[in-house]
């Protein structure tokens, strides 16, 4: 027999976000809809432990979602739900059709990515409707009062019906800079996880990294033919893969040319690579890739190399080069003179950092970097002045650890 | 749904002055789409009188309600049918107004 609790965990993986979107698509109301989803799933805990769980959970779990947000109506009558009422008369919707670009799932990211909204209240609606996350867990992943990401929310919900943000798929002309919101979105929970901020953080948040892979897997299954999508999910995964060696036992940040490689998870990278090779395939055929699929690119090529010595820096910055052209960016210029450092020497490298100076004086990777070139010319003296710049900037508290300890290994 | 559109300028850093022809193409289009619903430039912030009767005589100052760098010149109202027809068009009329745009729904 199938753990009821499991059950419901899984359930709550797989089909918190349809549940949601499906009563969004019903109500027209974000607010009735998560409430009813969240009572839903707390009766399934219930019911499924004294009754079995149920051969369709997902049917289920939207049949009850569907009475208890009917309920809530009632209860409430309204005079501006009579509309509400009025769609609870037909119980059976007509059926949407199906075409992965349809799904309401994909409607309910967009509405939560919608570009009129603030980027933090993005953030928390999107893990609360999409992910399922709830207001204590998201505040505790990012270091944020309860209150606060309650009220994100609350404030987000109201904008989205004051202004009326309509729940449906953007127009075409304006489909690739709304996706592109959503990844940014999904890529700044991805990186608040992998780089977790903060003085008594985990240097990983796993939670946070994970559930920004399970999104993307998701937005993935919905628009299967877009290119930065597969790129965006390769370059999480690609990271992913290298998460229990980046990490020494005493919580310390390792870098990638002293971690042990056969800890980085191969099944990850197989399927980031995988992912890859498609885009590779598709930018031979003439699609431009856009930047995430660079940086994934990038990736491959670090994880290809089964020790740094392999690592084939000109193709490196070869990917850096075209990064540049998509994104003139000074942190790109950064890290493409990291690449510039294997193939033409540190020197040649800080001469071209040094002029990203102005531009990114409080970045600490910049004061990191040059550290570590400084050290590498035998600088000593002014590489430790760029350690203590970095140390000072950094918030999390891996690469404090690691910035440190190179600092103190300086002769 | 009805949208208050306001077109903010900047008295440290207007916007060009030579727009006139082109706001009153923009405002053929919105009518003949259907959208248009009133439009109106404003006179300078000088001219604004503010009135207060709340309490036991009406007082008449001189000048805006709010002295700011950043100003109120003109206003749309348009009827559309949601927030992302709204984003679109004003994203046309900022670039047509060379000015900022705000979109604010009515109640």
């Amino acid at each position: 027999m199938i753990d009821a609790r499991e059950a419901v965990t899984r359930a709550h993986h797989e089909e918190w976000a349809r549940v949601v979107a499906a009563l969004t698509r019903r109500f027209g109301d974000l607010d009735i809809a998560e409430e009813a989803a969240a009572e839903a799933f707390a009766t399934a805990v219930e019911r499924w432990r004294a009754d079995g769980v149920p051969p369709n959970p997902g049917a289920w779990l939207t049949t009850t979602a569907n009475r208890r947000a009917i309920d809530r109506i009632r209860r409430e009558n309204k005079r501006d739900d009579r509309q509400k009422e009025a769609q609870m008369a037909y119980d059976d919707d007509p059926p949407e059709p199906l075409g992965a670009i349809d799904d309401d799932r994909l409607r309910l990211i967009f509405i939560c990515c919608h570009p009129a909204l603030a980027v933090e209240a993005r953030l928390a609606l999107t893990l609360r409707m999409v992910g399922g996350l709830t207001v204590p867990e998201i505040a505790r992943a990012f270091l944020v009062a309860e209150s606060a990401i309650g009220q994100r929310i609350t404030r987000a919900k109201a904008k989205i019906k004051a202004a009326r943000i309509p729940y449906r798929m953007p127009s075409v002309d304006d489909l690739p800079a709304r996706v592109s919101g959503v990844l940014a979105v999904l890529f700044l929970v991805f990186n608040e996880g992998y780089l977790a901020s903060g003085p008594d953080t985990d240097p990983v948040r796993h939670d946070l990294t994970a559930e920004a892979i399970r999104l993307t897997r998701l937005i993935r299954a919905l628009l299967p033919r877009d290119g930065e999508v597969a790129g965006l999910l390769a370059l999480m995964l690609l990271t992913e893969a290298r998460r229990t060696a980046r990490t020494s036992a005493s919580g310390e940040l390792v870098a990638l040319d002293e971690q042990d490689r056969g800890a980085w998870d191969a099944e990850l990278i197989a399927e980031g690579h995988r992912l890859v090779r498609e885009r590779l395939a598709a930018a031979a055929a003439g699609v431009a890739p856009g930047r995430y699929q660079i940086l994934a690119a990038i990736n491959a090529v670090h994880t290809s190399a089964r020790d740094i010595r392999d690592t084939d820096w000109s193709q490196v910055l070869a990917l850096y080069d075209q990064l540049v052209r998509l994104d003139p960016s000074p942190i790109i210029a950064l890290n493409r003179a990291i690449a510039v450092a294997e193939l033409d020497g540190p020197e040649v490298a800080l001469a071209a950092i040094d002029r990203l100076e102005p531009r990114l004086a409080g970045y600490h990777p910049y004061h990191a970097t040059r550290a570590d070139l400084l050290r590498r010319l035998g600088q000593s003296q002014q590489s430790r002045a760029a350690y203590d710049r970095a140390v000072e900037l950094a918030g999390n508290t891996g690469e404090t650890a690691y910035l440190t300890r190179r600092r103190d290994q300086l002769r | 749904m009805r949208y208050l559109v306001s077109v903010i300028d900047d008295k440290s850093d207007p916007g060009s002055t030579d727009r006139q022809p082109a706001i009153s193409a923009f405002n053929e289009r919105l009518i003949a789409e259907g959208y248009w619903v009133f439009a109106g430039g404003l006179a300078d912030t000088d001219a604004a009188t503010v009135i207060d009767n709340r309490g036991e005589q009406a007082v008449f100052s001189d000048g805006p309600f709010v002295e700011s760098k950043e100003y109120l010149a003109g206003v749309w109202v348009w009827e559309v049918p949601d927030l992302d027809v709204a984003l679109r068009l004003a994203t046309e009329a900022s670039k047509v107004c060379d000015r900022k745009i705000e979109l604010r729904p009515f109640q």
